[in-house]
């Protein structure tokens, strides 16, 4: 066999194997209260952030990694092993530190005398991680942040290799180097090139570092095991930040001509007071729809995988994981594919938007 | 009751996206009929475009679960 078939034969047989592990990761004994199969829980669970890493459940007993907790109050930075929680998520368990008493309840902190179960649960989802009068400020490393942490120094590394290959020597690499090549050349030729223009070499390293990093944290979100499995894109917090990051950048590098097409178009001056505010909320629904997209994906991909191995779990029968394995192995397989577009999306759009703001008058 | 609204809601902003991704799929493959030599640019420009219609039936699937 050729080695091109050996290496894809070997790439393709890492994703069965990957893939179908999410199967057996997912298996959990939540056998204290309930023994009833709940799939919100196991959603909710790999979906959304949390203050410690869950590695596996063994015997009954999960295994998990403690994150630091730290905290700002008004006595000063607290901080402390979430391990001190003990897996508590229904505000029992008291942690007492730097002078105050904290409880958790649903992955939020509270301050112990001002939680208040009823309050929690009239506040809808959205207001949930605020109500600041009530808990302390949470800067905590969680889930998360250790995982965007942790791709971040993956990146670092990978790319060092790559830098040091062409200070060595002049011949076409091979290896990660040889990997990564054509990439980085595709963002240059297709995505920066015909959008920006003459001077993108500016922007370079921005849409590199955009594409990259959200290409690494998709996939990252969908390995479903230890250090791998946590969810980064799917947070809204962070793709809030990305594309405050695009929008601060098209700000700031907006020439005359692009103030001028928002403030003062080439349009008769009756439709002004429709054009002006047009524009102007245009500026803003742009980055807007760029957040709202890459979370959307990410979130409604996972949410998907999960459901189809939480089957196995509703119909409580063997005979159902080789079907719902090849589903999931499918919608892993697809959701490959949006990883990679979506960062392909999130950066073009980027660069979609830098080059307006940096067209020169034609 | 939100409960199955909201899921009501998803269902219909997924029949949008649908429809619209189907639309663009079936005018890629009529382009790529007629002009077999530009399909890598067709079909480049098809998946963008699939991509940015998926965006909006999302930002549905977004207030349906935070409904």
């Amino acid at each position: 066999m050729r080695p091109a078939h050996k290496f894809i034969r070997s790439i393709v047989l890492a994703v069965v194997f990957v893939f179908s592990m999410s199967g057996a990761v997912s298996a959990q004994a939540n056998g204290e209260e309930s023994s009833k199969f709940d799939p919100i829980e196991l959603i909710n669970g790999h979906v959304w952030d949390s203050h410690d890493f869950h590695i596996l459940d063994w015997d009954g007993h999960p295994i998990s990694m403690p994150l630091p907790i730290i905290l700002w109050t008004d006595n000063g930075l607290t901080t402390f092993s979430s391990a001190r929680f003990e897996h508590d998520n229904g505000a029992n368990v008291v942690v007492a530190e730097n002078g105050h008493e904290f409880v958790r309840y649903k992955e939020h902190i509270f301050y112990a005398d001002k939680f208040d179960k009823a309050k929690f649960d009239e506040v809808s989802t959205v207001g949930r991680p605020f109500m600041y009068e009530d808990r302390p400020l949470d800067f905590s490393i969680t889930k998360t942040v250790f995982s965007m942490l942790f791709v971040a120094f993956l990146l670092i590394v990978i790319f060092s290799i790559s830098a040091r290959h062409y200070k060595k020597n002049k011949k076409a690499p091979k290896g990660v180097t040889g990997f990564l090549e054509p990439v980085i050349l595709f963002v240059r030729d297709e995505i920066a090139i015909p959008n920006i223009g003459t001077k993108y070499q500016k922007y370079m390293p921005l849409l590199l570092t955009i594409f990259f990093f959200i290409w690494l944290n998709n996939l990252v979100g969908l390995i479903p095991f230890f250090p791998f499995s946590g969810n980064v894109t799917g947070n809204i917090a962070f793709t809030l930040v990305m594309s405050v990051i695009v929008f601060l950048i098209t700000i700031l590098s907006g020439n005359k001509y692009y103030w001028k097409h928002i403030l003062a178009p080439d349009v008769p001056k009756l439709i002004y007071p429709i054009m002006i505010p047009v524009e102007i909320i245009g500026m803003f629904t742009k980055p807007f729809a760029l957040m709202v997209r890459l979370f959307a994906n990410i979130t409604a991909g996972h949410i998907i995988i999960l459901s189809l191995v939480g089957l196995i779990f509703i119909f409580e029968s063997a005979f159902v994981s080789p079907i719902s394995i090849v589903f999931v192995l499918f919608m892993s397989v697809l959701e490959l594919l949006v990883a990679a577009l979506q960062a392909y999306v999130f950066t073009l759009l980027a660069a979609l938007f830098i080059g307006q703001a940096v067209e020169e008058h034609h | 009751m939100t409960g199955t609204l909201a899921a009501v809601g998803a269902g219909i902003a997924v029949i949008g996206a649908g429809v619209g991704i189907g639309k663009i799929g079936s005018s890629a493959m009529d382009a790529m009929a007629r002009q077999p030599e530009a399909s890598a640019k067709i079909q480049t420009a098809m998946i963008i475009a699939a991509a940015l219609i998926e965006g909006v039936a999302l930002f549905a699937v977004v207030v349906a679960l935070i409904a």
